[in-house]
């Protein structure tokens, strides 16, 4: 058994085997491997018997749950009305020029991956971004560049 | 916000005033007496007439009456039903819910555990996004904390009733917001609204009657039963009673949450409370309602905001994020941004959604780029009513709305775009047109030297001169002029 398989086994010990639970052990593989393989899914598949498809058809409708493999930081800038109209653009070109990736990109050492997200619910505070699951609000390229460089310095 | 004498705190009368990660700062608040009083004093009926006479309803934007909706669960015979809090805020400009999770969970918490004594349930579910992270902490720590208090778990108060709460989490889906979406979701599933009825009180979660409420309805309903449905429904209109939570954004000079009774109008709360337009420019409109809901224009500064009246208005309260406009901002524009949101977001599965609003944004995309035609106003309303009319869900059925809204308001600038080309707020860059002003120019050559594309033609110490054909909109040149030659039109 590999370390997914067994991860997967972990995770649906612990939430269940039924159809409900198929969230959060995908979640739970989400939130330690970053993303979802195709070979995570047809083992989630396999350990909870649900086709594959399913697995699949699921796992690819939520945003969150990337089947691409991302970095250990997503950054998710919030692209919605009031953080548009507050430099969001500045913002992604700053975030860009730094890290020299596009949006939906992750940087060669697999530290970073780059994308926009919908309404983060920081409207008062715009722009906002979450990276991973901290929230940083009014950021200007100026502070992306010193939040950026904090995470860079980082277990290096 | 600066607290001021339009505004009454209900649903947020704690946020702020206590440490939201110590349950005694909650309960020293009169936090989890309306529990109590229910389990040893009331009966369920008893307390769902409260409720109903209080005329509480649903803050999540569809103002369902929430007294009915728990009669109609309690109703429903099973030997399983569930109490299901939606806090999968995802309206662009509202973030009501994650300021009451965030400062105050255990109100939401005491009022799932009544809601499961009225309808029957003993098992709630919370339906939270994964976008709010410090939401999702702090809920967890309350949710610890009231097990040890006894106050969940097995026979609250000594009464023989048992409830206990779970998280779920969602995944960045905003369709996940409309209820029947919300439980394919917990059920692990794709997010995919299915038709009503069956309702969710009658057959929702695992097939079992679920009760389905907004975090901020639950966040009223422990005042209410403290204070009585007669104090409650002595707030606000007549269709519409209590108070309403408000996120204003935007071009404001005071934003965040405010609480305002229902009926207060949109000049109080833009004017009074959000103190103004930023920059002492003027105003435009506001936006309501996020996605599904309009953009209202100074006409209607003076209704008084109640569900029905901005239903009437061409808007809806929706989840209650107000976004203010000014002059800047282009009408169409706006259209295509909330558009863009709803193309995203919605799941795809009917027809009229999936393709209906991706010919809407195409539209008006050929609009603020410069090639609309006058036909293509009639064609984004007859378009607009069929998605409202075939779509199976609320997302659906409103996201026209936007577009709707700002042609019946705001046609002539619909107009100016199609017909005249031109932009009057000055955002459509393909609509603008850079040029000099003979008498300005000094024929420096400036910007001759730094236009990429060779548009700029003249002689030296002669007014130079832009080849439309050839501008690209850069905007270069008139960053570099230095005698504010080059006015922007």
């Amino acid at each position: 058994m590999d370390s997914i398989q067994s991860l997967i086994k972990d995770l649906a010990d612990q939430h269940g085997r039924n159809r409900e639970s198929l969230l959060p052990v995908i979640q739970g593989l989400v939130k330690r491997e970053k993303y979802l393989s195709e070979y995570s899914m047809v083992e989630i598949a396999r350990e909870m018997d649900i086709p594959a498809a399913e697995v699949f058809g699921t796992a690819t409708f939520y945003s969150f749950l990337e089947t691409k493999p991302a970095g250990k930081y997503i950054i998710r800038v919030c692209k919605t009305i009031t953080c548009s109209m507050k430099g969001k653009n500045q913002l992604l070109f700053a975030i860009q020029d730094m890290l020299k990736i596009n949006v939906g990109e992750t940087t060669p050492d697999k530290r970073f991956t780059l994308l926009e997200t919908n309404c983060l619910g920081w409207c008062h505070k715009a722009p906002a971004i979450l990276i991973n699951d901290e929230v940083y609000t009014e950021v200007t390229p100026e502070k992306i560049r010193e939040i950026l460089t904090g995470y860079m310095k980082e277990n290096i | 916000m600066n607290d001021n004498k339009k505004q009454l705190r209900i649903a947020l009368r704690n946020c702020g005033f206590i440490n939201p990660e110590i349950i005694d700062d909650y309960i020293s608040r009169d936090g989890y007496m309306a529990l109590g009083k229910c389990l040893t004093e009331h009966t369920p009926e008893e307390t769902i007439k409260e409720i109903k006479d209080s005329g509480l309803r649903g803050r999540g934007g569809g103002g369902f009456p929430t007294g009915l909706k728990w009669e109609i669960t309690r109703k429903s015979e099973s030997d399983q039903k569930y109490v299901v809090c939606n806090a999968d805020e995802g309206d662009p400009g509202a973030f009501m819910d994650r300021s009451i999770l965030e400062g105050d969970p255990h109100s939401v918490i005491e009022a799932m555990a009544i809601c499961g004594y009225c309808i029957g349930a003993d098992k709630g579910l919370v339906y939270i996004r994964a976008e709010y992270p410090l939401a999702i902490e702090r809920l967890q720590i309350a949710l610890s904390q009231a097990r040890e208090y006894g106050l969940l778990g097995e026979n609250i108060f000594r009464s023989g009733f048992n409830f206990d709460i779970e998280i779920r989490f969602g995944a960045g889906a905003f369709v996940c917001g409309e209820e029947t979406a919300l439980i394919h979701s917990m059920e692990g599933l794709r997010g995919e609204p299915t038709f009503k009825p069956p309702f969710p009180s009658v057959s929702g979660y695992l097939g079992k009657p679920t009760n389905v409420n907004n975090v901020e309805t639950f966040a009223n309903i422990p005042a209410i039963l403290n204070k009585g449905a007669a104090w409650f429904s002595s707030i606000g209109t007549e269709k519409s009673k209590g108070t309403k939570v408000f996120a204003l954004a935007g071009k404001i000079n005071n934003v965040g949450l405010i609480e305002v009774p229902m009926g207060t109008t949109l000049r109080e709360v833009i004017y009074e409370i959000g103190g103004g337009i930023r920059d002492g420019k003027k105003f435009k409109s506001v936006q309501t309602g996020g996605p599904s809901g309009g953009c209202l224009t100074t006409d209607f500064l003076d209704t008084p905001i109640d569900y029905d009246n901005l239903i009437d208005a061409g808007s809806m309260m929706g989840s209650g994020g107000m976004i203010v406009m000014d002059e800047d901002d282009c009408m169409v524009a706006i259209a295509k941004f909330y558009l863009e949101f709803t193309l995203e977001e919605s799941c795809g599965k009917c027809s009229p959604c999936r393709i209906g609003n991706k010919r809407l944004h195409e539209i008006l995309d050929k609009i603020t780029s410069g090639r609309g035609e006058f036909q293509d106003i009639e064609r984004l309303q007859l378009l607009s009513q069929v998605i409202k009319d075939t779509s199976l869900c609320g997302l659906g059925q409103t996201s026209p709305n936007p577009v709707l809204s700002t042609i019946a308001n705001f046609e002539d600038e619909y107009l100016a775009h199609v017909n005249e080309g031109k932009c009057p707020a000055g955002q459509c860059k393909a609509l603008l047109k850079y040029e000099i002003i003979e008498d300005l120019c000094t024929g420096c050559t400036l910007c001759f030297r730094n236009c990429p594309v060779g548009a700029i033609s003249g002689e030296r110490r002669q007014p130079h001169y832009i080849d439309q054909s050839l501008c690209i909109k850069c905007g270069v040149c008139y960053e570099k002029c230095k005698f504010n030659a080059i006015t922007l039109s």
